[in-house]
């Protein structure tokens, strides 16, 4: 038997009741609408999407903040309705975007590395102080910032403490939610070598949620394209970025930037308006944004079509003879 | 190919401002010029003082900072002597900015089109029909459907990519000559990213403008620039025509940042990216000196006391290094003087 995913998400849902203002009712909201996704161990999937894709709140139902709808969270095969929360951020841990509020500014950096070991008992508390100089020389931190407080600190540095602090339960799952989009070009690279550096010392499995495709291209085995709460193309980074299926997907390679003085600012043929997710397009969701629209696009939903391990959820792919024609 | 009229001359720019530890430089003499139909890419980490440049262009600085320059020349007009008054005619009429937080810059208590007519009647004419004209036919070139309507939105019914092209018709109000952007897609998905910068080049292509772009990142610079300049701790360390400047960088930091960046197609999965090792420098007090020396490979005894003298690579290309021209193309370290 296959050894189950470090993680997967079966079929989950997650809706939101939002307010349409004083005195009238609510409409429902699908941020994450039926996803179905894997990460097994020791991979890194990447999730890109634009923002109010639904990216955050798929992140949240993984670190068991945020309750699904409907729908079933894995860790290692097993449900996630079977653990308490105490559990979950054992085996799981997120690195948010922003170093510069997601560390308490009243807290040494030491009380903010410790305080998972804290929280989950682990240990003598004698022993803390020696494991928080561990991780601090792991993410390379000198020893002599465990007594500063984060405002002391630059940006990158910041980052390595955040991570320090996810790491320092030793957990199976990191999810990096845009762990780099704060920083410079200079400490993004650091960062990233860190990243990778630790996933091969640890044996982590990554979540890397970004909107920087080229990031996520150097990063990522996997990667999971995201649209209204969709996963709209799921693939093999390498098949991915080579022959990219879903008009949507297409859009987004095309719009990354690459270094080449001699290329110009590209044309996306995107529509400038991201549709309202309280009320989404009828059939496909991306259909008014969509340059190769067809007649039925507008009228019913895609189904996913997988081919070799790479799935497409847009109807010029449904069947081989349409995936043979829209090539 | 003729040489566009230049609009904006600044030469050795300096803003210092005075803290309780000494005097912090954040800008210490830098250069620059743009033509009409130019595009002027300032690049630089946070801290490097690529953003307290342009806001010393508009006046914007802090109050107790001080800026010092030995000419700043915008259409005929020496912005140094400027009062306060004069200033406020020239910010928002014939130089604009469009800022990086589309969020944060737009009054939120008022409606846009509020916002945007007081610009046209501020500097025009005090005529409302015809600023909401102009607002209209504003909004529709940067894209925004159903302009007529939007007038009497508020900002927070407007997604960030709708605000920030209704910032960019406001600055378009009062036909600029010269508009600076201070990162003005770093809040915005790729997307959309991609279509403020398509939309940025045909306007200014249209209403003949010059513009200064300000921003860290390298990929959007090769893609508009025409001319670059890189900033380090407040000075140049590099400048020149955008494809001079990518194809052979001659300053090690140019070198460093151009290896950060992993490149779909060029770097290899789970490969090494190249980094600058080490932080910006303290820019309080008497700084002597190149300020990269403490992150570079290249550092000899000579950078302690090097002057700021640029070497010309030829066609506009210059950078400041204590290495020759010669040494930089090579990638050899300086030969110490005996």
């Amino acid at each position: 038997m296959r050894e189950p995913a470090a993680l997967e998400t079966v079929d989950v849902t997650c809706t939101f009741q939002v307010s349409q203002g004083f005195m009238k009712g609510k409409k429902p909201l699908r941020a994450v609408n039926g996803v179905s996704l894997k990460i097994p161990k020791g991979q890194v999937v990447g999730l890109v999407g634009e923002s109010g894709c639904g990216k955050s709140t798929l992140a949240n139902i993984l670190l068991g903040l945020q309750k699904p709808t409907a729908g079933d969270v894995l860790y290692n095969g097993q449900n996630s309705a079977t653990f308490n929360r105490r559990d979950v951020a054992r085996r799981i841990q997120p690195i948010f975007q922003d170093p510069y509020s997601s560390l308490n500014p009243t807290k040494t950096i030491k009380s903010i590395i410790s305080l998972p070991l804290k929280i989950h008992e682990v240990g003598d508390p004698s022993e803390w102080d020696k494991k928080v100089y561990e991780m601090l020389d792991i993410v390379g931190l000198p020893k002599r910032v465990a007594n500063s407080y984060p405002s002391q600190m630059s940006g990158g540095q910041r980052q390595r403490v955040a991570i320090a602090r996810a790491l320092i339960m030793r957990p199976e799952v990191v999810i990096c939610d845009e762990p780099t989009s704060a920083l410079d070009v200079s400490v993004q690279s650091q960062i990233l070598n860190l990243l990778q550096d630790l996933k091969t010392e640890l044996g982590l499995t990554y979540l890397l949620i970004s909107h920087n495709l080229a990031v996520v291209e150097h990063m990522a085995d996997r990667v999971a394209v995201m649209y209204l709460g969709r996963i709209v193309e799921e693939a093999e980074a390498d098949s991915l970025f080579r022959s990219p299926r879903h008009p949507y997907t297409r859009a987004l390679l095309d719009s990354v930037l690459t270094p080449d003085p001699r290329l110009g600012v590209p044309d996306t043929h995107l529509g400038a308006v991201f549709p309202n997710p309280i009320d989404p397009p009828s059939g496909c969701s991306f259909h008014p944004r969509c340059a190769q629209c067809i007649p039925i696009c507008s009228d019913d939903k895609p189904s996913p079509f997988v081919d070799a391990g790479h799935l497409t959820e847009c109807h010029l792919y449904e069947t081989e003879d349409q995936r043979v024609a829209a090539q | 190919m003729t040489k566009p009229e230049t609009i904006l001359d600044v030469q050795n720019l300096k803003v210092d401002i005075p803290v309780s530890a000494g005097v912090l430089h954040p800008v210490r003499g830098i250069s620059f010029s743009v033509g009409r139909r130019e595009t002027l890419c300032i690049v630089g980490e946070s801290g490097c003082g690529k953003s307290l440049t342009s806001f010393s262009l508009m006046g914007l600085l802090p109050k107790k900072a001080i800026r010092t320059t030995d000419k700043m020349d915008f259409l005929g007009t020496d912005l140094s002597t400027l009062s306060e008054r004069e200033m406020a005619e020239i910010r928002g009429g014939s130089m604009a900015m469009i800022f990086q937080e589309p969020m944060t810059s737009l009054n939120p208590s008022y409606t846009i089109g509020n916002q945007l007519e007081e610009v046209y009647m501020r500097h025009i004419e005090r005529n409302r029909k015809a600023a909401r004209d102009r607002a209209v036919y504003l909004l529709e070139k940067v894209g925004i459907t159903a302009a007529r309507s939007r007038l009497n939105q508020y900002p927070h019914q407007l997604s960030g990519g709708l605000r920030q092209r209704v910032m960019i018709a406001m600055a378009l109000m009062c036909g600029p000559d010269l508009i600076i952007a201070d990162e003005p897609t770093t809040a915005l998905d790729v997307t959309i990213q991609a279509q403020i910068l398509h939309l940025l080049a045909e306007l200014q292509e249209e209403f003949d403008m010059g513009m200064i772009l300000i921003t860290h990142d390298l990929g959007i610079v090769a893609r508009v620039a025409d001319k670059v300049q890189v900033m380090y701790a407040g000075k140049t360390v590099e400048e020149g025509p955008c494809i001079d400047v990518f194809d052979n960088p001659l300053h090690p930091y140019t070198q460093g940042l151009l290896r950060c960046i992993p490149v779909p197609g060029k770097t290899r999965r789970g490969q090494r990216l190249g980094s600058v090792p080490g932080i910006v420098p303290n820019l309080v007090g008497d700084l002597q000196g190149c300020m990269f020396r403490n992150r570079c490979e290249y550092a000899g005894a000579a950078c302690e006391t090097m002057g700021h003298q640029a070497t010309q690579a030829g066609g506009g290309h210059a950078f400041t290094c204590t290495r020759t021209l010669d040494e930089a193309r090579r990638g050899l370290r300086a030969v110490e003087a005996a």
